[in-house]
């Protein structure tokens, strides 16, 4: 029993750290209609930003997690401007080659300047200290990265579902020339939804650093796991997003608890079959 | 069949006689340049045979992805199936190499059989995703199956017999590298018989546009399915022939860096050509094993940067490159005259 429940928070919670990076990914490639393979780059920029500010530079961790989003974003900018643009309505494969180049580069120029070892984010003490919620304790991080967890899925909803710029953005979707026609910037859309996304990248890199630690391979690493979570999920939906990171979290978690020396084979054997049943993913849209 | 036909370019472009000298003057090319490897890098021979093993791997690749248009990032499971089979046979007794290229063959075509099956359920991004999860199963499969494997430590002590009875493996590898060789050419003048066969020719015309060949009264899903096969016989050699050559079957064989570096060798060298698949095969790992003597990271960063490039200013890779020049110098000659 107290394995099966400790089995159950530290899938939960890794469930939610998987959730914040690939929601960003699932915008992109549902909303933007991009591969974007690099989202991972984009999480590993972070975690060495937040590693540098609050390791070497002795910032808190709030404000490692601010400056980590504020600086992924900035480079991320002329990356969309000049690269990502081009590819837009791309085939799929021109885009996985593009982004796979892109992450290329970002892991050996990383490498280049901050050296091959693990980059560890020190946590502020009242997040590691366990924290007692009646019937036993855990530990203070699990509880946080659940609650950012939450709180970036009922923004984005409230974001996509009940605002202006949610419209617009769903109506680019649907027919891009008929929004420019009646008025939406598109361009503009498409570079605040990509900002989004790579924030949402960002903050998961640095809140989920605990369970994915950060190194020069992470992005090539984890690449596959966000690609797949996010196509097993249906790319752009928030619920299905939710659904996939929590049930593929779950298989992943429980297969190294109980069955470590089969590593990674019950996460894998589990996305043949959904993608066997569900082509589109759990809650993809029907093109 | 004769939606092939119809296929304006392939058909008319070339007459059947200027294709056959076509193909033999390049299949001369590329045993001459095997013959000048030999040659100009004896010591290097095992690499060169490696080059070559890749290169069946980045040829099947290219018929899956650039004949019948499923993009596919898990062709290394192929590969890495024909490699094991062909050391798991050898480490039991069967030591005559040919047999071993041969078991190997089965074992990739069976392996392409069963991805096949899968992958053509989806289409796009699963399918893409179900070829990643693939090669990665194949990967935890192969190590968790140790007491077959090795698992993560490799296949070790594959004692070839001499081909034929009379060549033996020698320790520089010049068997192994002349073998490799008249493999890749007999593979490769077979794959140039297949992809201007009917089949090829319909294989090309579902990438075109699936929907217009369901249409035409072609079923879709078996003619991908043994290409399939077939791509997955010519991965299953190339896995052989890179374990008969190493004697070492290791997990890195089933890798999925393995395949997106494959794949990546094809862009390089152009989608859709067999000749571009082996132009690109030498380019790349000739290049990786120059710089990542140096550091391994700056040849990371080369890759991306060379991927980005072929992307935004080569869509079509080097041969593609190639043909445009060409086009454009034979355009100015029909100005002229």
């Amino acid at each position: 029993m107290q394995t099966a429940l400790s089995i159950a928070i530290d899938a939960f919670a890794y469930g939610m750290a998987l959730f914040i990076i690939c929601i960003g990914l699932s915008l992109t490639m549902g909303l933007m209609r991009v591969v974007n393979l690099a989202h991972g780059a984009f999480a590993m920029i972070a975690g060495y930003i937040a590693s540098y500010a609050a390791r070497d530079l002795g910032l808190g961790y709030a404000v490692a997690i601010f400056l980590a989003i504020i600086g992924t974003i900035v480079i991320s900018i002329p990356l969309e401007r000049l690269l990502y643009r081009r590819i837009y309505g791309s085939p799929e494969l021109t885009q996985v080659l593009m982004t796979i180049g892109i992450t290329f580069c970002v892991i050996g120029i990383t490498n280049y300047f901050f050296g091959p070892t693990l980059k560890t984010i020190p946590l502020p003490g009242s997040l590691t200290q366990p924290v007692d919620v009646g019937f036993r304790t855990i530990a203070g991080h699990r509880l946080f990265v659940v609650a950012c967890g939450l709180v970036v899925a009922g923004g984005l909803w409230f974001l996509i579902e009940r605002t202006s710029f949610g419209i617009k953005l769903r109506a680019t979707v649907d027919n891009a020339a008929m929004a420019d026609a009646l008025g939406v910037r598109t361009q503009v859309v498409y570079a605040i939804s990509f900002a989004i996304a790579i924030g949402l990248a960002a903050l998961g890199g640095v809140v989920g650093a605990e369970f994915l630690p950060i190194e020069p391979y992470y992005a090539l690493r984890y690449m596959v796991t966000f690609l797949v979570v996010v196509s097993v999920g249906g790319a752009g939906s928030i619920l299905g997003a939710v659904v996939a990171c929590l049930l593929l979290g779950a298989v992943d978690t429980t297969g190294r608890y109980l069955m470590p020396e089969f590593g990674n084979f019950f996460f894998y054997a589990a996305v043949i079959a959904i993608v066997c049943v569900f082509p589109r993913g759990f809650f993809g849209r029907a093109q | 069949m004769q939606v092939a036909a119809q296929t304006p370019e392939i058909a008319t472009s070339s007459s059947a006689g200027y294709r056959w000298a076509r193909d033999a003057v390049g299949v001369t090319l590329i045993l001459a340049a095997g013959l000048a490897g030999y040659w100009l890098f004896p010591d290097n021979l095992a690499l060169l045979t490696r080059v070559i093993a890749v290169a069946l791997l980045v040829l099947s690749i290219d018929l899956v992805t650039g004949y019948g248009g499923v993009a596919t990032l898990g062709q290394a499971a192929l590969f890495g199936a024909g490699a094991y089979a062909a050391g798991i046979a050898c480490v039991n007794g069967v030591t005559e190499p040919l047999t071993l290229i041969l078991i190997g063959a089965v074992a990739g075509a069976v392996a392409g059989l069963f991805m096949g099956t899968i992958m053509l359920r989806a289409h796009g991004l699963a399918q893409l995703v179900l070829s990643i999860a693939i090669v990665q199963l194949f990967h935890e499969a192969a190590n968790k199956a140790s007491a077959y494997t090795g698992g993560s430590d490799g296949l070790a002590g594959l004692m070839v017999s001499p081909l034929f009875g009379a060549f033996e493996f020698d320790l520089w590898g010049r068997t192994a590298y002349l073998f490799g060789l008249a493999l890749l050419i007999v593979v490769f003048a077979s794959l140039r018989f297949i992809v201007s066969s009917p089949f090829g020719m319909l294989c090309r015309g579902i990438k075109e546009d699936p929907v217009r060949i369901r249409a035409m009264g072609a079923f879709v899903f078996p003619v991908l399915l043994k290409m399939f096969v077939i791509s997955g016989a010519v991965a299953g050699i190339g896995g052989a022939l890179a374990a008969i050559s190493t004697q070492v079957v290791g997990l890195d064989s089933v890798s999925f860096e393995l395949s997106a570096n494959a794949l990546v060798m094809l862009v390089l060298g152009g989608l859709g050509t067999l000749y571009g698949a082996l132009v690109g095969t030498v380019i790349f790992m000739g290049f990786e094993h120059v710089v990542s003597a140096i550091n391994p990271f700056h040849w990371m960063t080369m890759v991306g940067a060379l991927l980005i490039g072929v992307v935004l200013a080569a869509p079509g890779g080097l041969s593609g490159l190639l043909d445009r020049m060409s086009g454009i110098s034979r355009r100015r000659k029909e100005k002229r005259t």
